[in-house]
């Protein structure tokens, strides 16, 4: 029962504020497809638009293969969870979750039993005739699901449901999530900030900034391989180099900055941009290597548990941030101490700062 | 009370719960008190008030079954049971004045706190008060020239081709129901917009993604949430309808009498203090049973609809 998604072209104009810009993305039926983005990125417009509650100022939604024009969400197969969740608090339970049976005019008995099955999908038996307001955030969540579930929809849209909760619970209603959608195999298009949610749960992402969709690719091909300055440093953290290219061969290239000279992996057409490289990758030696090393002097060790997060600063001035795995064997490095922050060439990127990648 | 002392210091303090207290004794509960005690009392020459016929007794409350009473003047002349009729028709057209006003808000309510623009609700508030800078009086006498005969109201409805003939509107109590609508109307809009204001408006929405039609949104989701704030306002315009002296006083005819000009022709006309005293304290009391039994209809409690 599940369909596909097709955004062709699509934006959206609030007055003269362009919210979204030329998105094009072809969502596959059974899909779990996250849009990450900062807040104001026009992620929210975009899940409103597939639910029917803004009409595209150009472009067109098709869900399955039909243009939603003119359709309100009354009228299309799609099911919303708000990021409020928006359950009825003066009705019980199972009233909420009947409620889209109760508008298909499903009779009451039938409707209870419904609402009975669902409530155990979600795992929440026993909590039927409760009033919303004597559930937890995380069992709200569940009803919230179980209400969505309960019209069969094509597709789900998820605003940021989970972003309420707290970090345990959070991560237990992920993987959730995830189960549910496998079990259900409706389209999932779920809608966060947060890069752990969207690369933990989904199939592929679409980062988002300023209306445009900046990348649509699996999560790992979203933190290892970004197109541009802004989805990699949206989705992780990254040390910048700024500088410029010079020669090139086999996929990486040379890059003369301030700090000194690197080499890199690079994609082809890319003629100007930075290096990007993650603290995870970026290791503290005491000698300099063969290539990508850089004389630092450690201005800060913070210990956070997993790992040591180490911040150093260039002779030049730049700041940069290696991550060390937290190991009983080896010596937490001293602030002041005078090292190499070094990183091999194939996980550092040259990246542009931006690219006008649509689809 | 600590926190007005600190904040105010003894004098200023004592100033105000002085006054507050001397209008709510001395202002309010005294009178009343007074009211209360004399309705119990026969209606005496004041050469014989707290003589030995000076006795506590239910009779000024019985005189509205009966016909003793005939005031003479007026035109007063009430025939058996003419006063209960007044009565209930006064309740039952007060309760009706809250029903109208409520279809009448509702929309009015939905539309300022829903449909249009924040920005331009100030505006439209201050058009909805713009009639009240008008006095009451004055009002209800544009209403009577609104409805008279050759009035406004009949010659717009006749050249529209509505009617052919003109309608007698001042006649039987639609006159006063209709004033009474147009002057309470506004307590019912402004708890109503309170109570669908505090609704988030994502349930409407969530409601109409879960495939609800209009009517079924409103009917399970709008209208259960601000079921207090109806409450409130039905309340408020039923007890001010059958209070109201003025309107039914200016708009009211021998056909469609309030009870409340029972009241006054008693007190006011009759001198008759003490049977005015009793009828009044009869309207409070059913008004406040009606209230009381509505509200258990509709399960509302008191403290939502101080809300």
């Amino acid at each position: 029962m599940s369909a596909g998604v097709e955004l062709d072209n699509v934006c959206c104009d609030f007055g003269t504020f362009r919210a979204v810009d030329h998105v094009n993305v072809n969502i596959q039926p059974g899909e779990f497809f996250s849009f990450l983005g900062p807040s104001g990125c026009g992620k929210t417009t975009i899940l409103r638009m597939i639910s029917g509650f803004t009409e595209p100022t150009e472009g067109a939604v098709r869900i399955g293969g039909k243009d939603m024009k003119g359709q309100r969400p009354n009228q299309r197969p799609t099911a919303l969870i708000f990021q409020n969740l928006a359950l009825f608090p003066l009705m019980p339970i199972w009233e909420n979750i009947a409620f889209g049976l109760e508008v298909r005019g499903v009779d009451k008995a039938k409707r209870r039993a419904r609402a009975e099955e669902l409530l155990a999908l979600v795992d929440l038996p026993n909590a039927a005739d409760k009033m919303v307001s004597q559930l937890s955030g995380g069992q709200k969540q569940r009803v919230a699901i179980a209400r969505a579930l309960a019209v069969e929809p094509s597709v789900m849209l998820l605003d940021e449901p989970l972003s309420a909760l707290d970090l345990k619970l959070r991560q237990h209603m992920r993987a959730e999530l995830r189960a549910i959608q496998k079990r259900t195999g409706v389209t999932f298009i779920y809608i966060t900030h947060d890069q752990g949610e969207a690369l933990a749960m989904s199939d592929r992402v679409g980062v988002m900034s300023q209306g445009r969709l900046q990348q649509v690719a699996g999560p790992r091909d979203i933190y290892n391989n970004p197109v541009n300055g802004f989805v990699a440093s949206f989705v992780g953290e990254n040390n910048i180099l700024p500088g410029s290219i010079s020669a090139r061969a086999d996929g990486l290239a040379g890059f003369e900055s301030a700090a000194g000279t690197f080499r890199a992996r690079i994609a082809d057409g890319v003629t100007a941009g930075k290096l990007y490289v993650r603290p995870e990758h970026t290791m503290l030696q005491a000698l300099p290597g063969a290539e990508n090393s850089v004389p630092v002097t450690l201005t800060e060790v913070a210990f956070e548990g997993n790992f040591v997060s180490v911040h150093a600063v260039t002779d030049k001035g730049v700041g940069m941030v290696a991550q060390l795995r937290n190991d009983v064997l080896t010596a937490v490095p001293e602030t002041g101490a005078q090292m190499f922050m070094a990183f091999d060439a194939r996980n550092a990127l040259i990246l542009p700062d931006s690219t006008n990648a649509g689809a | 009370m600590e926190d007005l002392l600190r904040r105010y210091g003894m004098g200023l303090s004592l100033t105000f719960v002085g006054l507050t207290a001397f209008w709510l004794l001395v202002l309010v509960i005294l009178p009343d008190f007074k009211l209360l005690e004399s309705s119990f009392r026969p209606y005496l020459p004041v050469l014989e008030v707290g003589g030995p016929k000076d006795v506590y007794s239910l009779n000024n409350y019985r005189q509205i079954f009966g016909n003793t009473v005939d005031f003479g003047n007026f035109g007063l002349h009430f025939m058996i049971g003419a006063r209960v009729k007044v009565f209930v028709l006064t309740i039952v057209y007060s309760a009706f004045v809250a029903f109208v006003t409520f279809v009448l808000a509702y929309p009015l309510a939905y539309y300022l706190a829903k449909v249009v623009s924040p920005r331009s609700v100030p505006t439209l508030f201050l058009l909805l008060f713009v009639p009240l800078w008008v006095s009451e009086v004055l009002r209800s006498f544009a209403w009577y020239i609104i409805l008279t005969l050759k009035g406004p109201l009949n010659m717009l409805l006749m050249s529209l081709g509505v009617i052919s003939k003109e309608i007698r509107w001042i006649e039987g109590y639609s006159p006063v129901v209709i004033t009474l609508v147009y002057t309470y109307v506004l307590f019912m809009v402004f708890p109503l917009y309170n109570a669908m204001q505090s609704l988030d408006s994502n349930q409407i929405e969530a409601a109409e993604d879960l495939g609800a039609p209009w009517w079924r949104i409103h009917w399970r989701v709008i209208l259960p949430h601000a079921k207090p704030g109806i409450a409130s306002g039905a309340v408020m315009v039923f007890m001010l309808s059958a209070g109201s002296l003025l309107v039914p006083a200016i708009l009211g005819s021998t056909t469609g009498n309030w009870f409340t000009q029972t009241i006054q022709g008693i007190m006011l006309e009759g001198q008759d203090w003490n049977t005015g005293a009793a009828f009044a304290f009869m309207l409070l009391i059913v008004c406040t049973l009606a209230v009381s039994v509505a509200m258990w209809i509709f399960r509302v409690k008191l403290s939502d609809i101080a809300k």
